[in-house]
């Protein structure tokens, strides 16, 4: 069975930065655009790091940043200063 | 099984017979008539007859349904709280076994609702 | 030049904050400080292998909350100051806002209390500080959700007094039930059916596609205000998942406790969401998503990976899933005929809906719609075409647990009501499915003391006897504005004026 897991971000300019890194960073996963949200989903495991992110942004980071624009989360997630993940095992 | 609680966890029923000033709770479900979307919950008296019931409760709660005029509910199938029923029509509720929060379910051979789906 | 403090990492800041600011009381008992942490029969052996994945600390909390406020309040005020309520899709829409504000928002308020509640039963500190952000968050949904709606109260009816009617009103007792059978549980089953099974597993059928249908309908403010919420719901969610892992992993007798708060909750937040259902495929004008694509997303593809992950534990799925499975192909549409022949007794409007909009449900809907659903509305038009608008004018009989209406069918036969009953201590009872009856068998000492609606007009409870006087003086549902048919309400007439279908007698258009 299909294990996939999930982030829905708001669609709004941040939001576009933070979809961009993911898909970069995460070529298995798909990307929906769907009324005021964009969803992104993926077998198993997705990650973004704050490196990737930076770069896309041209300035300084925080992880904890994306908290503003994240709507809804599927899967067990992992969290420091570099990077989070969201997996199922 | 019984609740798992900080203290001997004992209440009374919020709808014991007593709290309804001297009447009864009753539900009536008519199978095949979903036009109405549950059961009726009715408020009778304990000592009225089931004629009564059925022509002054009953046919009036079921008249937007076109098969109600042609449903003769007293001589329709009758189930007591699951159990095959036969109603004695002048006897009372209660002389019927038709105690507080019974359900009666009435099936109409022939009137099966609208559309062939029971609505 | 003296060298700077480094900065801490993110892990060394949430060990601080969790671990360094509890200590071992010495002299008071610990069981006398944390009386409510046993009686459930839950064994924890280790609470410093709570990890909140987060890793969320006071300050980056109160940052990042204050950010998400000021994005909204501007969006807020700019929706104001813009009338608009001027351009959402349909007036019918604000209806699904009307069962928002009386049936959501008092349970945002409601986890606010539970988990301030709950937070204060743990000794383990990182469990007690989740539980009060969480706390906090939920005070604010239940703030800017009220204040998002406050702006459609000064243009259309039902809006007027929702805590007053979440506490009365016959339907509006389901959502309020539900969340005070969960505060009245110990508090792990409460993050059980709250963190777990009602935010994880089933918060985002509401907050996901209802919200990005709100978007579609034009309405700003509360998309706006359902994202940010939901923006703390990940966390929470987040949260959810690791207090059942948490538990599960603390000791194998947990398993079946789990296990069995995880079917009755599931069951329950499943008949809660009757609601939603409904308000997805009916009371959003445009549509975005049917009520079973979004159950199939949300339900069944992430339930499935998710109890496919715990199954390591010993947990296996809800035991009703394939009810709830089964009935995504009815659910809408059975409650919406409910709440259509009892608008006599609602705080918004019920309508039929338009011929594009049942061949959108045709569509979504293949195998039922057409066979079950659509000859109801071909009935019902005739008969309001005819002057006689159905109203059920008898009341409901409402399950002793779920306490909504027993209105649901059996799986695989959608024309017989899946009724139970049982007798305990020589009372009857009534559930509406298999599952509300097992849940009371379970602990019947609570559910015999359900506040039924339909029982306490009957017995003279609510202020009058019929219908009239207790929706008038009872609930504050003003008859002739807020309840009844939609079309004609001045909710409709007033919306024709807005939009320059009649002459504009009181036209509210800006300047």
């Amino acid at each position: 069975m299909s294990q996939l897991v999930f982030i829905v971000f708001q669609d709004n300019d941040d939001s576009r930065y933070l979809a961009e890194a993911v898909m970069d960073d995460n070529p298995h996963a798909e990307m929906q655009h769907q009324p005021a949200m964009i969803r992104i989903q993926a077998e198993k495991r997705l990650v973004m790091n704050r490196e990737t992110m930076e770069e896309k942004l041209g300035r300084d980071w925080d992880v904890q940043e994306m908290l503003i624009n994240v709507i809804s989360i599927g899967g067990n997630v992992d969290e420091d200063d570099d990077h989070f993940i969201l997996e199922w095992k | 099984m019984s609740v798992n609680a900080l203290y001997d966890y004992k209440f009374e029923a919020k709808d014991k017979v007593e709290n309804f000033n001297g009447m009864q709770l009753l539900y009536v479900y008519w199978p095949n008539h979903l036009m109405f979307c549950a059961p009726f919950a009715l408020l009778v008296q304990p000592d009225m007859s089931f004629r009564a019931l059925v022509d002054e409760i009953i046919k009036p709660a079921t008249a937007s349904h076109p098969d109600s005029a042609k449903a003769d509910f007293l001589k329709a199938q009758w189930l007591l709280n699951d159990e095959p029923f036969t109603p004695n029509a002048d006897a009372s509720l209660i002389d019927n076994g038709i105690d507080h929060k019974s359900m009666l379910t009435v099936t109409t051979p022939g009137l099966d609702g609208m559309a062939n789906v029971g609505y | 030049m003296a060298v700077q403090n480094k900065k801490l990492n993110l892990k060394d800041k949430y060990q601080y904050l969790t671990r360094d600011m509890g200590w071992e009381p010495t002299y008071q008992k610990k069981k006398d400080i944390f009386p409510d942490e046993d009686f459930e029969g839950i064994k924890i052996t280790d609470w410093s292998q709570w990890e909140d994945p987060f890793r969320l600390t006071m300050d980056s909390y109160w940052k990042y909350q204050a950010e998400k406020e000021k994005k909204l309040y501007a969006i807020f005020d700019a929706f104001a100051q813009n009338n608009g309520h001027q351009n959402i899709s349909d007036a019918r829409y604000v209806n699904a806002l009307k069962l928002f504000l009386s049936g959501v928002s008092p349970l945002e308020h409601a986890a606010f209390q539970g988990y301030a509640k709950t937070g204060r039963q743990f000794s383990g500190t990182g469990a007690r500080v989740a539980c009060q952000m969480q706390a906090i968050d939920e005070l604010r949904h239940s703030q800017t959700q009220q204040h998002a709606m406050s702006h459609y109260n000064k243009h259309f009816n039902g809006l007027h007094d929702a805590a007053h009617m979440h506490d009365r009103v016959w339907f509006l007792s389901v959502p309020k039930s539900f969340f005070d059978d969960a505060r009245t549980a110990g508090p792990f089953e409460f993050l059980t059916a709250i963190s777990f099974s009602f935010e994880y597993v089933l918060t985002n059928l509401l907050f996901v596609p209802f919200m990005s249908g709100a978007a579609y309908n034009g309405d700003m403010a509360t998309v706006t205000f359902g994202f940010s919420a939901q923006s703390d719901e990940a966390r929470h969610m987040t949260l959810g998942l690791e207090v059942i892992k948490f538990i599960l992993e603390q000791h194998e007798d947990n398993v079946p406790i789990v296990q069995r708060w995880i079917d009755k909750w599931f069951w329950r937040g499943f008949r809660l969401l009757s609601l939603v259902s409904m308000m997805m495929d009916y009371m959003l004008p445009n549509k975005v998503m049917s009520w079973s694509e979004a159950w199939e997303v949300y339900y069944e593809q992430n339930g499935g990976a998710l109890f496919k992950d715990l199954e390591r534990y010993g947990i296996r799925p809800p035991k009703y899933q394939e009810v709830a499975n089964d009935a995504k192909h009815h659910l809408s549409h059975q409650l919406w005929t409910t709440f259509y022949q009892y608008s006599q007794a609602t705080n918004f409007h019920t309508w039929i809906p338009e011929k594009e909009e049942m061949d959108w449900m045709s569509e979504k809907y293949p195998d039922t719609f057409d066979k079950y659903y659509r000859p109801r509305y071909e009935h019902l038009a005739k008969e309001a075409a005819a002057g006689r608008r159905f109203y059920n004018n008898t009341l409901p009989q409402l399950c002793q647990v779920c306490q909504v209406p027993t209105l649901f069918t059996e799986m695989g036969a959608p024309t017989k009501l899946s009724h139970r009953q049982l007798k305990y201590e020589g009372e009857r009872y009534h559930f509406c499915s298999e599952a509300c009856c097992e849940i009371f068998e379970h602990e019947p000492e609570k559910y015999i003391q359900a506040w039924l609606p339909v029982h306490q007009i009957y017995q003279g409870n609510c202020e009058g006897a019929d219908v009239e006087t207790v929706v008038q003086k009872y609930y504050h549902i003003n008859i002739g504005e807020d309840n009844f048919e939609y079309l004609g309400s001045p909710d409709h007439k007033r919306w024709l004026s807005i939009k320059g279908l009649k002459p504009a007698d009181e036209k509210k258009d800006a300047a």
